[in-house]
């Protein structure tokens, strides 16, 4: 089962793909948060077209993929804040992006394999070279999230409060959409284009069932990415299906008893919650009126007096 | 450029790219007034497994994409309200669909053609038993459009109103999204599965922009995908780049227009429009 270590291209698939599971889990955690899972899914199929234009060129997938997934990140940022004319907007670029991602594909010879690798992810295209760029990517990445990690949580969680207090909330939304284009951009290396969600959406989505603080989530996410990505790796190295198929299924095989429990789960807390709450509350209510008529009462009694 | 119509495989292109593009002009107004883009991109991730999994069995790929798009429409229709802002439960179920595609695809062969025509459409494969059924649904999603288009526009501009008046609003639903799923697999027959959006939605989202009458952003929208498609399939033979290609571009442009001329006329949008359905039913104070 381990022999397959021997092979230096799944010792660097494994490489890539754990600082792929690693920066997907935390920035997961703040995309799920900031409900921008739709961007996310539009950003890996932006990425398509500027992967395709990089091989058309000759060169690495990584570089078109990054410059296109940046390029449209900051689109999608100045586009507007209305919601639903913003969605629509989102959604005719990604369709043209695909488009052209094909365009550039069937100019190329050798195509459907080209585009198979690119839309499903293959361990065995994945460099030395590759690696060292992906490091150093994250390592970026990470170091940027370490700075804005605290005021990037705030502004997910409450962003008229976080504008209130002086965040520059448009400008942390615009670099959060950039991380993300570079880490769809690497991510598209182990597990394809179209399946990035399935790293990038999944641990967050689970953990965030689980446990309720960030520094938690955020942990049980990375672990869980970690988890998919070497499992599916390992499962993969020894079958002839692809890697895809695996971690797809890890996710989505963990996710789906979690969601389901954990909404019994906590439908039960919230009984249990609202067996303690009333009299509790109640006694709050009295307390509050009492204060508050008191002195009108009071009043009342003077003149009658 | 009329010689190019004396070929079988033209000739069927052509039948089955105009019978698409009219149901999906049709259908894809109703999905952009009731939001439902992202049922439209989830149904047609769901039909690349349906397609896949055809093609493992040897089954026409057609009839595995109308399987499983109605079976997920069913689905979704069942689950009904619940199902909205549910992106990340959505987006979950589509990437394990995409995965599931993705190992039917590898068990079949190792050939990387069968999953790029699937996902990028293969409109000049289309056989002339294809356009027969394309045509036969074509006619069904039409006949049922024009049975149900009062009560079904009047559900989709306000339910809350048409469900007061006694209008079954769920049931309307359901039915919806079942002709969602046939469009949606006919129409990845020409454009491919990641595509199906340039057809369903961006020539309705750009009549929307245009006009605001019912009827004529349904003509709009009916014509802007005909001539895209037209366009698209005859660039296509002249030329030697996809068809799929050109009607995304051409859909695209079309859309960013009507975006211009919108923002040109942008102090309209900031009156109060009256809601159509407002218009013949004033809502009950």
């Amino acid at each position: 089962m381990f022999a397959v270590f021997q092979y230096p291209f799944i010792q660097n698939a494994f490489l890539a793909g754990s600082l792929v599971a690693v920066m997907a889990g935390i920035l997961g955690y703040f995309l799920v948060a900031r409900g921008l899972t739709f961007a996310g899914h539009a950003l890996s199929s932006i990425g398509f077209a500027g992967a395709a234009g990089a091989v058309l060129l000759g060169v690495s997938p990584v570089y078109g993929l990054l410059v296109s997934t940046v390029a449209a990140s900051l689109a999608i940022s100045v586009l507007g804040r209305e919601v639903r004319e913003r969605d629509v907007a989102i959604g005719v670029i990604m369709t043209f992006a695909l488009g052209l991602g094909i365009l550039f594909l069937s100019l190329y010879r050798g195509y459907a394999e080209r585009a198979y690798s690119i839309l499903f992810g293959t361990i065995v295209g994945i460099s030395r070279s590759d690696v060292l760029v992906t490091a150093g990517l994250s390592f970026g990445v990470l170091a940027t999230l370490a700075l804005l990690g605290r005021p990037l949580l705030f502004s997910s969680f409450d962003p008229v409060l976080a504008e209130a207090r002086g965040l520059p909330v448009q400008f942390l939304g615009s670099l959060f959409l950039v991380l993300v284009a570079v880490t769809v951009s690497i991510a598209m290396q182990v597990i394809g284009v179209l399946l990035v969600f399935a790293l990038l959406v999944g641990p967050p989505a689970t953990a965030i069932r689980l446990v309720h603080r960030p520094a938690y989530a955020i942990g049980l996410s990375v672990i869980l990415g970690l988890a998919y990505t070497w499992l599916g790796i390992l499962l993969a190295a020894n079958s002839a299906w692809p890697v895809s198929f695996y971690i797809t299924t890890l996710s989505f095989g963990v996710y789906l008893p979690v969601r389901l429990i954990s909404s019994k789960y906590q439908r039960s807390r919230q009984v249990r919650l609202a067996s303690f709450l009333p009299p509790v509350s109640q006694e709050a209510v009295v307390m509050d009126d009492e204060q508050t008529r008191v002195p009108i009462l009071s009043k009342k009694e003077k003149r009658r007096d | 450029m009329i010689d190019l119509f004396q070929h079988d495989f033209v000739r069927n292109a052509f039948l089955a790219g105009s019978v698409v593009a009219v149901v999906s002009g049709l259908v894809g107004y109703f999905v952009v007034l009731r939001g439902q883009a992202f049922a439209c991109e989830a149904l047609s991730h769901i039909g690349f497994t349906g397609a896949t999994a055809a093609a493992l069995l040897g089954v026409s790929s057609l009839g595995g994409m109308f399987f499983f798009t109605l079976l997920a429409a069913l689905g979704m229709g069942l689950l009904g309200k619940r199902l909205r802002s549910r992106d990340v439960e959505v987006g979950m179920v589509l990437t394990f669909m995409l995965g599931l595609g993705v190992l039917f695809l590898s068990i079949i062969t190792q050939n990387a053609t069968t999953a790029v025509n699937i996902l990028f459409g293969s409109i000049l494969s289309v056989t002339y038993s294809d356009v027969l059924v394309t045509i036969g649904a074509g006619l069904l999603t039409i006949l049922l459009l024009a049975c149900l288009f009062r009560p079904l526009l009047f559900a989709s501009f306000d339910p809350d109103v048409a469900e007061a008046r006694g209008v079954p609003v769920q049931g309307l639903s359901l039915i919806f999204l079942l002709l969602l799923a046939l469009s949606v697999s006919e129409a990845m027959k020409v454009v491919g599965v990641l595509l199906v959006f340039a057809l369903l939605v961006v020539p309705a989202a750009a009549a929307e922009h245009l006009t605001h009458r019912p009827l004529s952003a349904i003509l709009l929208s009916v014509s802007i995908s005909l001539i895209s498609t037209w366009g698209g399939l005859i660039l296509a033979f002249i030329g030697h780049w996809p068809a799929s290609f050109y009607i995304v571009s051409l859909t695209s442009i079309f859309y960013f227009v009507s975006l211009g001329i919108w923002a040109f006329h942008s102090p309209r949008r900031h009156q109060d429009t009256s809601h159509p359905s407002r218009e013949v039913f004033p809502p009950i104070p």
